[in-house]
Order: C-alpha cells, then structure tokens, then sequence
C-alpha cells in the first residue's frame, strides 16, 4: 500500500467533500422544511389531508434511497418537461437533490411529529383560549419548543444522510466517494483511495456524533 | 501559417458556410434554441472510457479523442449561435446513464464510446460516425484463452449498458456457454475484476480495451485477443427528431474529417503518450476508420 | 414528449434465452429476499452478543462493543461494502484468495460479500436496541438473580435476555426492514437483485418509467407484508406491565 498518492489528488477530493456537505446541508434543509409542512399534516384535522401525509410517508419509508436516486435521475427532467413544456437543464446534483428532499422529509416528518405530539395538549388550548389562531399556535408556541427537543434526533438524521449521500455513486455524481474512488480507478490505487475515504467519513461522522450527544447532555436540563 | 491552422481555418470556413448561412433566417428551434436561452450546452462524458473521454490529469476536466472532437462541434455551435462566450457544463454519464440522459434533456451532446446501433436510434440520433472498434476480449497473456469459445464455463467480466454485455449474455444462452458474466458498472470497476483475478477475460471495443491495458499495473501482462464479434461505429448522441442540431454537429465533425485534422487528434490519442501515466496505446488507425473518416456516415455499422 | 407508455412489457421477450421481463424481476426478488434474510441472520446473533457485552460489568467487554458500534455506524454502508468486496479479498491468504475469486460464481461470491457487510452493519444497530432493551428492564432484576444464586451468563439467558427482546420488537422490526432495503446497495456489486434488475429492464427495453413503478410496487408490498407480520408476532409476545422501547 502506498498512501503517497493521495495527497496531490487532494484539491480534488476536497471539491467532492464540499459536493457532499453541499448535498447534506441543502437536503436537511428541504427535508426538514418538507418534513415539517407534512407533520402537520398528518396531525391536522382535515382527514385527506392527513392521509395523503401518511402515505407520502409510508410510501418513501419503503423504498430503497438508491432506488429513489436511480428513479429520480432518469425521471426528474421528464417530469420537470410535462411541466414546463419544454427542455429545462437539470444536472445530476439537482436530481439527487429533489430525491434527498423527498425521501429525507418522510423521516423527518416522523421526527417533527413526535416531537409536536410530545408537547402538552394544554398549551394548544391555552393558545387558543388566548385569541391565538392555530397558525399563530404552532409558529410561535408549539414549534419553537419541539424543535429544542427534537434537535439531537434531528441532527442524529443530518449524519445519517451525511453519509446516505455517498450512494450518489450510483449516478456519477462526483462527491467525496465518487472522487475518491475515479481517481484511484485511474492511478491504479483503488483500495488505497478507498481506505482514505472510509477513513475521512469516520472522522466526521463520529466527531459530529459525539457533539450531537454532548449537545443531548445540555439540552437535557 | 502552418499546416494545421491552414487546415482548421479552412474546417471553420467550411463549416460555416454548411450551417451559418441559411440558418440566418430561421427561427431557433429544439437543442439550438435550448442552449440560446440558457446560454450553457451541456456535454456529456465518460470517467473511464480511456482514450476516448476519461479524466486523465485533472479530476474535473475530461479529456480524449471524442472529447476533442465534441469540442470542435462546441466550436460550430458557438459559431452558429454568435455565442463566443458559450459557457461550457460538462455532466458525466456512464454506460447505463447515457441514453436516458439524452433523451430527457439532462445533456445535449455525448461524445464517449457510444456505440451507433439500431435499436439505440430508436431512442436517440447519432452523428456522422467518429470511430469503428471490434468487440474483443482482454486477458492474460498467460490465461490460455485464445478466443471466445475458450471461455466455457468461465467468470468473463463486462461492462453493464454495452453492446458487449448483450452480446455476450446472448452467445452465453444459445451456445450453452455455462459462463459466469459480471457486469461491472465502468470500465474501470470492469478492469479492476479482470486484474484482480475476479474474471479470466473482459469483453469490450478493442480501443477501449488497449485504453484500460496502458493503466494496469503491468501492462506487457495483458494482450487483445478473440475474433470481434461485432464491428461497431461510435457516434455522438443527440436528441431525437432534432435535425438542425444534428446538422451543426455533423458539419463540424465532417469538417475535421476532411480537413485532415482528425490525424493530428488520432496520433494524440493513439500513437502518443496519454495521461494519467503517460503509457503509448500504440494503436494505429484501421482501414475501417480510414474509410469511415472519408465516407463520413451517421448509419450504424450493421447498416452498411 | 418522445417516451412510449407500454405496461405490456414485463411480458415481452428479453431477447435472452426465453425470459420475459417479468422473469427477471422474480430473480431479483430472490435475490433481494435471501440477501436481507442472511443478512438478519447474521446481525441478530452479532448483535446480541454486542448488546450483551455493552451490558455487561467490565470495561474491557463492554469498551469493545462500543467500538464496533461507532466504527460499524460512522462509516457509510457503501464505502463498507466495497472494502468487504474489493479490499478484503485480496488480504485473504493466497489459495483462500484464488478459491473466492475464481472458484465460486461471482454471483456466489458478491453474495458472500454484500451478506457480512449487511450483517455486520446492522449488528451495530441491533446491538443499541438490545442494550437499550436490557437498560430498560428494572435493576432489581440482576440482583434479584444473583439473590438466587444464579450467574451472570445464567441471569442474562433465564431473565434479562427473553424480556429485553420481547419489548424491543418494534424497533427490530424497523431494523429488519432496512436491511431489505439497503441490500439494494448488491446492485453496485454487480449482484443481480431487484434493483439492479429494475435497472437493467429499464435500459434493455427502454421503459423506464413502467419498469420503476413495478420495483417500487414490490418494495412496498413486501415492506407492508413484513411489518403486518411483525405486528402479529408483537402482539403474541408482548410482555404484560412492559410497554415497548425505542420508536415505531
């Protein structure tokens, strides 16, 4: 084994890491956002409302993540065409992007549920008894507080998909694996690239665990 | 002025008053229209299709013979559009992507290792052809398999989306081959089963096969063998029922042709040192391609 | 809109040997199933083991099984199963190399591979359930046990293990669906499962959207059928006065 090799390619291997963060950062934020919007859904009282939420939900919960990658990538420009009429250009990122969104809101629809249904009832009709709307109720009152509780849970997600966006692989999309493993594939080095990546993942994901538990601790009080 | 800016001064002139001309008057349509607006074209390529389009020395710029060729028809486009400042995206596909991708919009032109066949034209269209392979097999020197029916019963490796894995699943079920057949999601990963032992011979176009044998480790260890089982023509890929596009790329391809250019980019690719490593794939021009290059044709092989 | 609609083509000739389309997605379907059930095997009894020694009173024990778990859930599953497929091979000693690689089918071999990594991926998981099962029971119970005069090994087998996995059900049942869904990751090994089968359907005829509905379809189905089956097998084994842990 000979680990020289990596350090010229590293320029290189940092643009798919910040590919990578990019598909993390800007899927947690679509998926929680989503995931939120289809919470309340599922907790409203209009009854197709709450289902078609907990079929969207159940429906990506049973699939396969690569699955919905592959299908997304092929589908998303036909799609965006029956739409638009005409040829929008949507790249690899943007494909796998939307199908992070969507399959990341199904699990953090769970999340921000549990987390609005841990909140006493009471307060709900405090609000209400207070002239508030249930609008109002949830943006300024009930949503605040879940979110402290649910932050660890939410965050615990964020490195789940921190590393679920390495399965972009499978449409070429050139984040920190694809990188890793393109550049070994073409000098020869396959497994030495491999184990830097295996490597690099593992200190970020169990650095950013161990925050997130200390965080748990804090917000504990 | 030397001989190859004569030449591509009279390519660029060629090419110019083929498609400029009457295009003048008409009213953009399909792809032309698409790259008008959002003042991008998007180009497809291959990450391990070496020589042809492959990330040799810089991870995010392809490189290769119809990468170089795909920049010429960029060149034509520029040109038709009065769009010096075209900007440039590259997406990568692979040998599953590839077709999907075209057709839904995703890329505009993909110049790799695309085989011309008919029932690829049903999904997209080609360019005039830019080169002819032989589908063959890569092995040890030492494996003892001389040809394809030396493979009975054997771990043969292929490359997933390619003529050869067709090919190849078809000869296993009529001829009862018993082979076990890999499909590998590159010709890299493909290389990387054939070198480590995982499989005794990799069917693929015998130019990709001299590309993936400059990379190995030991690349006197490994040599071509088999009786083709296809002549295939390469072509580049566009959207379907698109003929003004198609007309732009065809000109600058046939342009180069008959410029005589192409020789200068075939001798880069072929009969010179190449990236990563810098190893000579030493593989002249067949008479195929020579008579390809002077009758230009956008036909597939088994058309013709 | 140049895409041709055709829901008859799961029936139609692959043009290899005699299959039909539907043929191959049946193979697929085998292949996902016995992956995901090996698979389970392999984590539940890994995975009880590393549960236990977590548990366990000794520093040493229990400092190993939590190292497995933060290695085994910090590296992302694909970047696992290419080391179990690409690099572990070669380490093997030569003859124990060449009889993976050339005597065994590569189907057999891939099989092989994507079978550990998902069994020693999910066995971290597993091993926090079964931990958190055994943490939930009351204290009292191991000094109850000692009180009799039982030992640890016997305590953990006779009292605390047969309660700890009848109320963690739930969240093992949710791990053993996501190992049927990530053994989609064999099809990147060139494994021939549903996933890579939908994939090779939607190329070879060019029916993308017909051939991803049906895998969709059958991911669903069987995910909504194993967690039915799961429901019944909580409801036989629940545990009276103990509510389940862990999430739905």
């Amino acid at each position: 084994m000979d680990f020289s090799a990596i350090v010229p390619a590293l320029p290189g291997l940092w643009n798919g890491m910040l590919m990578t963060l990019q598909l993390m950062v800007l899927g947690v934020l679509g998926g929680v956002v989503l995931g939120t919007l289809l919470a309340m859904a599922r907790l409203s009282h209009n009854r197709l409302l709450a289902n078609a939420a907990a079929t969207y939900v159940n429906y990506f919960r049973s699939i396969p993540l690569l699955l919905v990658i592959t299908w997304f990538y092929f589908a998303v420009p036909f799609i965006l065409r029956w739409i638009t009429g005409e040829d929008t250009p949507v790249g690899a990122f943007t494909s796998c992007l939307v199908a992070f969104v969507m399959f990341e809101a199904a699990y953090f629809c769970e999340i921000v549920r549990a987390g609005i249904q841990a909140i006493p009832k009471g307060q709900m009709g405090a609000a209400q008894a207070l002239g508030m709307s249930y609008g109002q109720t949830m943006r300024l009152i009930i949503l605040p507080q879940a979110f402290r509780k649910m932050t660890p849970l939410l965050l615990q997600q964020s490195i789940i998909l921190f590393q679920d966006t390495s399965l972009v692989y499978t449409v070429g999309l050139m984040d920190f694996l694809n990188a890793a493993r393109s550049r070994g594939d073409i000098l020869g080095q396959p497994h030495e690239f491999l184990i830097f990546a295996g490597l690099v993942y593992f200190t970020i994901s169990f650095a950013a665990s161990q925050l997130v538990k200390l965080l748990q601790k804090r917000l504990a009080v | 002025m030397t001989k190859s800016t004569l030449s591509r001064a009279i390519g660029f002139a060629l090419a110019a008053t083929l498609c400029s001309a009457p295009a003048l008057a008409e009213e953009l349509t399909g792809t032309l229209k698409k790259i008008k607006d959002s003042g991008t074209i998007v180009l497809g390529h291959r990450d391990s299709s070496i020589p042809f389009s492959y990330f040799g020395s810089d991870p995010q710029q392809p490189e290769g013979y119809s990468h170089d060729l795909q920049l010429k028809a960029v060149e034509a486009i520029k040109q038709k559009l009065g769009m010096p400042d075209l900007k440039v995206r590259y997406n990568l596909v692979t040998s599953q992507t590839r077709i999907p991708l075209v057709q839904n919009g995703t890329v505009d032109l993909e110049c790799g290792s695309t085989t011309n066949n008919v029932e690829r034209q049903q999904q997209v269209d080609f360019s005039v052809g830019i080169f002819e392979v032989g589908t063959r097999l890569l092995t040890k020197t030492t494996s003892g398999v001389a040809d394809f029916p030396d493979l009975k019963g054997k771990n043969v490796v292929t490359t997933a989306g390619t003529t050869s894995e067709r090919l190849l699943k078809a000869m296993n079920a009529e001829k009862k081959m018993g082979m076990n057949i890999i499909s590998a999601k590159d010709h890299g990963e493909s290389f990387l089963m054939l070198e480590s032992g995982r499989a005794v011979a990799f069917m693929m176009d015998d130019a990709l096969l001299a590309g993936e044998m400059a990379k190995a480790k030991k690349p006197a260890d490994w040599h071509v063998v088999g009786t083709p089982q296809s002549y295939e023509i390469y072509g580049c890929m566009v959207r379907k029922g698109d003929p003004a596009f198609k007309a732009v790329v065809d000109d600058a391809l046939v342009a180069t042709f008959k410029s005589g250019e192409v020789n200068a980019i075939y001798d880069k690719w072929f009969l010179k040192p190449v990236p990563p490593k810098g190893l000579n794939l030493n593989f002249p021009m067949s008479d195929e391609l020579k008579k390809l290059i002077a009758n230009p044709t956008d036909k597939a092989a088994e058309q013709i | 809109m140049n895409y041709n609609w055709d829901w008859g083509v799961f029936f139609k000739s692959t043009g290899i040997g005699s299959e039909i389309y539907l043929d191959w997605f049946v193979t697929g379907l085998g292949w996902t199933i016995a992956i995901a059930l090996t698979g389970w095997l392999i984590a539940l009894a890994l995975g009880s083991l590393l549960g236990v020694m977590r548990t366990v009173p000794n520093r040493w024990i229990s400092g190993i099984a939590t190292c497995y778990v933060e290695v085994f859930r910090n590296v992302p599953l694909l970047v696992q199963l290419f080391l179990w497929y690409f690099l572990v091979p070669d380490l093997l000693p030569e003859p124990l190399e060449m009889w993976f690689k050339q005597d065994l089918s590569p189907a057999t071999s891939a099989f092989i591979s994507v079978v550990v990594c998902l069994g020693l991926f999910t066995a971290a998981r597993v091993c926090e359930q079964v931990r958190t099962g055994i943490q939930a029971l009351p204290k009292g119970q191991l000094a109850a046990g000692y009180a009799l005069g039982f030992r640890l090994p016997q305590i953990y087998r006779d009292v605390l293990l047969p309660q700890a996995f009848r109320i963690i059900i739930p969240p093992l049942t949710s791990e053993f669906l996501n190992i049927f869904k990530n053994s989609s990751v064999a099809s990147l090994i060139g494994l021939m499962e549903l996933l890579a089968q939908t994939k090779q359907t939607a190329e070879f005829s060019a029916n993308l959207f017909e051939a991803f509905t049906l895998a969709t379809l059958i991911y669903f189905t069987l995910n909504m059928s194993l967690m039915l089956l799961m429901r019944l097998v909580e409801k036989k084994v629940a545990v009276p006065g103990l509510i389940s842990v862990g999430g739905k």
